[in-house]
């Protein structure tokens, strides 16, 4: 085996599952706390990667750009859970699908006919547009990178707000008991606007960081939202460190399996079929996994304690 | 006052009367409007719109009517659209179809009432060979031979290994076919990836594998969207000089202006085969380029020109029947000669009625004004016809 491209690959896989992080961390805690299923949460992520591409564009700076679309994407996640999100809570999980699925629609209409069909690139600068040397022989596109690396500084501060400060306490117990916080005279309105507002943000952050490699697209966020619930499936609902630790597994079982599956199938299939199953096999092992884990351990693997 | 009133209403009646007198045209478009790919079906809309103007809105004195679809990227709306074409609207063409599976999935709705099908671009080995159907007609290829042109360019450019990369559905696996056909070197590597809706987008993995294989070069077909994501990738991986990126339907009109905005340099000079170009020396396609950089202030995409000479295709059929559009066989016969001004020039349709043309290398340039654009070279696959007429039994 060639351990070059081993390693390219796993921190290929790093890299996606940390994104799948930034995604899945706020939609867990909008369902664990909450108890809030919300389809829409990849419209932030679509939103937030429009506002940084109007942005970047705007001031001539993708860093100061992003630096201005992550409040501004708060901000809009804020507003839509006092406009709309606030009003639904009460209602049952299929009435929250109705609702959120009819968000996406709006979402994407309004993206349509703002910024038009045709999506947008974003320019990056040239210090993050090179290639670095990881290891002798092994060059790793800087972007790529520092998406690692902000996935990795993000998910330790979110990991220090919630087991270190008294908000993150409050996320916790909301977690686990939703009514006992409430009864004991915490103020659960503005700490779900402020949780909500902070998973648009999560959410918009990853849409400007995957933007820069696909573009911003209509529709982005209802492809990857998918496997964000996958994620918060496998790693249970609620729970932060399941979903880094679960975001992280599913980004390595998807990039290995598109990188290695069709040499592994063509030691027992003939060439032709290896290379037509290898892509469908991939696309199908995270679903296999969350199934397998459904079946063993409904909670998934780190459900918040509690339950 | 009730003067102006008169003369208004008497103007209106008069506009009015003869459209509801005489028989209309009717043509059906079905295109992707929705979805990212939405920009590929606005760019077709676009040229034929511009066609209506250039044709003055009539065909043989009779009034032409366009109704535009949106498939969403699906088959499955795809057939719904076109059973609405022709059950509802009852259309006597149905034309446009940008992708082979949502082709072949709406076929059997148009060619089964009896109805012209005009494909703009997609052109599944399938309705070359064995589906081949009197009615059909394409003003576009068949898939596998813009990439067995690129197969030849290979060759010449004595490549010897390459790594294969497209989408894993109909028109991917075609390219892959085509290009495999004519290259003599070795493929070391391929990878079809995932499409639709939700196409992947992101190739780390893939372009990693390409990077390890050690290839000559990289051969890929990503239409669309998809294509300006690929290039983008393809210089953050470091393969840009390294290994050199050989593209059919990739790098058009519509991808250049987001990788010139973006500064992706890399996609200079990179070699494309194609049957058309923005500047292909035909009078045809030079009244095309000039009307549609005027009208919509963009190079037109090679969808733009085979949607362009979809409508003219039409326009020869009607006129040759002297508008009489019952007389289906007589319209055929029309189309069969391909008796009309194409941007590609002269050429002739093959018994499956898949055009027999000229394939060009392309590479990109800058044009006077600094605007990326695609520039032909030299004829590489002269007046060639694809290798599935033979399973056609017309």
């Amino acid at each position: 085996m060639d351990w070059v491209l081993i390693i390219t690959q796993l921190l290929n896989g790093l890299q996606l599952g940390l994104l799948l992080f930034l995604l899945a961390s706020g939609l867990t805690l909008v369902f664990g706390i909450m108890d809030f299923v919300n389809l829409a949460h990849g419209a932030l992520y679509m939103i937030g990667a429009y506002f940084c591409a109007t942005l970047t564009e705007f001031t001539g700076s993708f860093l100061l750009g992003l630096l201005i679309a992550v409040p501004v994407t708060a901000a809009a996640g804020a507003l839509l859970e006092i406009s709309i999100i606030r009003r639904l809570y009460s209602k049952d999980h299929l009435d929250h699908v109705l609702a959120t699925f009819g968000l996406i629609l709006c979402f994407d209409t309004a993206v349509h006919f703002l910024w038009g069909p045709e999506g947008k690139a974003i320019p990056l600068p040239a210090f993050l547009d090179g290639r670095v040397t990881i290891l002798p022989g092994i060059e790793f596109p800087t972007f790529r990178l520092s998406i690692i690396l902000t996935g990795l500084i993000l998910a330790f501060v979110l990991y220090f707000i919630i087991t270190h400060t008294k908000m993150g306490m409050l996320i916790r117990a909301g977690a686990s008991n939703r009514q006992m916080v409430s009864a004991h005279g915490i103020d659960i309105k503005s700490l779900f606007t402020v949780v909500f507002a902070v998973g648009a943000a999560m959410a918009g952050f990853a849409g400007m960081m995957i933007s820069p490699i696909t573009e911003a697209s209509i529709g982005m966020g209802n492809e990857i939202i998918i496997v964000a619930f996958v994620v918060i499936i496998i790693g249970g609902i609620g729970s932060i460190k399941g979903a880094f630790l679960a975001a992280i597994l599913v980004g390595l079982i998807d990039t290995m399996g598109r990188s290695f599956l069709d040499t592994l199938l063509k030691l027992i299939l003939s060439a032709e079929n290896a290379e037509t199953a290898a892509p469908a096999l991939s696309a199908m092992a995270i679903y296999i996994l969350m199934a397998a884990i459904l079946a063993v351990r409904p909670q998934g693997l780190f459900p918040p304690k509690g339950r | 006052m009730f003067k102006k009133f008169l003369l208004l209403a008497s103007a209106c009646l008069m506009a009015i009367g003869p459209a509801v007198a005489a028989e209309k045209v009717k043509i059906g478009f079905v295109t992707t409007i929705t979805t990212p790919a939405g920009v590929i079906g606005k760019d077709m809309v676009d040229a034929v719109n511009l066609a209506m103007e250039d044709i003055g809105g009539k065909m043989a004195g009779l009034d032409v009517e366009l109704i535009v679809e949106d498939d969403g990227f699906k088959p499955a709306i795809g057939k719904q659209k076109t059973d609405k074409l022709v059950k509802q609207d009852k259309v006597q063409f149905v034309t446009g179809f940008i992708w082979s599976h949502v082709l072949l999935a709406s076929q059997k709705s148009a060619l089964g009432a009896g109805k012209f099908l005009i494909s703009s671009n997609a052109g599944p080995s399938q309705m070359a060979g064995k589906l081949c159907h009197k009615n059909f007609f394409s003003t576009s290829w068949q898939n596998d031979q813009t990439p067995m042109a690129m197969g030849e360019v290979l060759n010449l450019n004595n490549v010897k290994s390459l790594y294969v990369m497209a989408p894993n559905y109909a028109a991917g696996k075609n390219m892959v076919a085509g290009v495999t056909r004519t290259f003599k070197g070795k493929i070391v590597g391929k990878d079809l990836t995932k499409w639709g809706k939700d196409a992947q987008l992101d190739f780390s993995a893939e372009l990693a594998k390409a990077k390890a294989s050690g290839a000559e070069g990289i051969f890929v077909f990503y239409p669309g969207k998809a294509g300006g994501a690929f290039i983008k990738q393809y210089a953050q991986a470091g393969l840009q000089g390294k290994i050199p990126l050989y593209s059919v339907f990739t790098v058009d009109s519509i991808a250049l202006p987001k990788l010139q905005k973006a500064n992706m340099n890399g996609v200079m000079g990179s070699v494309m085969t194609q049957f058309w170009a923005p500047d292909l020396d035909t009078p045809q396609n030079k009244k095309f380029v000039s009307g549609f950089k005027k009208k919509y202030g963009r190079y037109p995409s090679f969808y733009a020109a085979q949607s362009y000479d979809t409508i003219f295709l039409i326009k020869s059929a009607v006129e040759a029947v002297e508008g009489d559009l019952s007389n289906k066989d007589g319209m055929r016969a029309a189309m069969e000669k391909a008796n009309f001004p194409s941007v590609r020039g002269k050429f002739s349709y093959g018994n499956n009625h898949f055009p027999i043309q000229n394939f060009y290398s392309r590479e990109v340039v800058k044009d006077s004004d600094g605007v990326w654009t695609t520039s032909v070279r030299e004829i590489v696959l002269k007046n060639h016809q694809d290798t599935y007429a033979k399973d056609c039994s017309m």
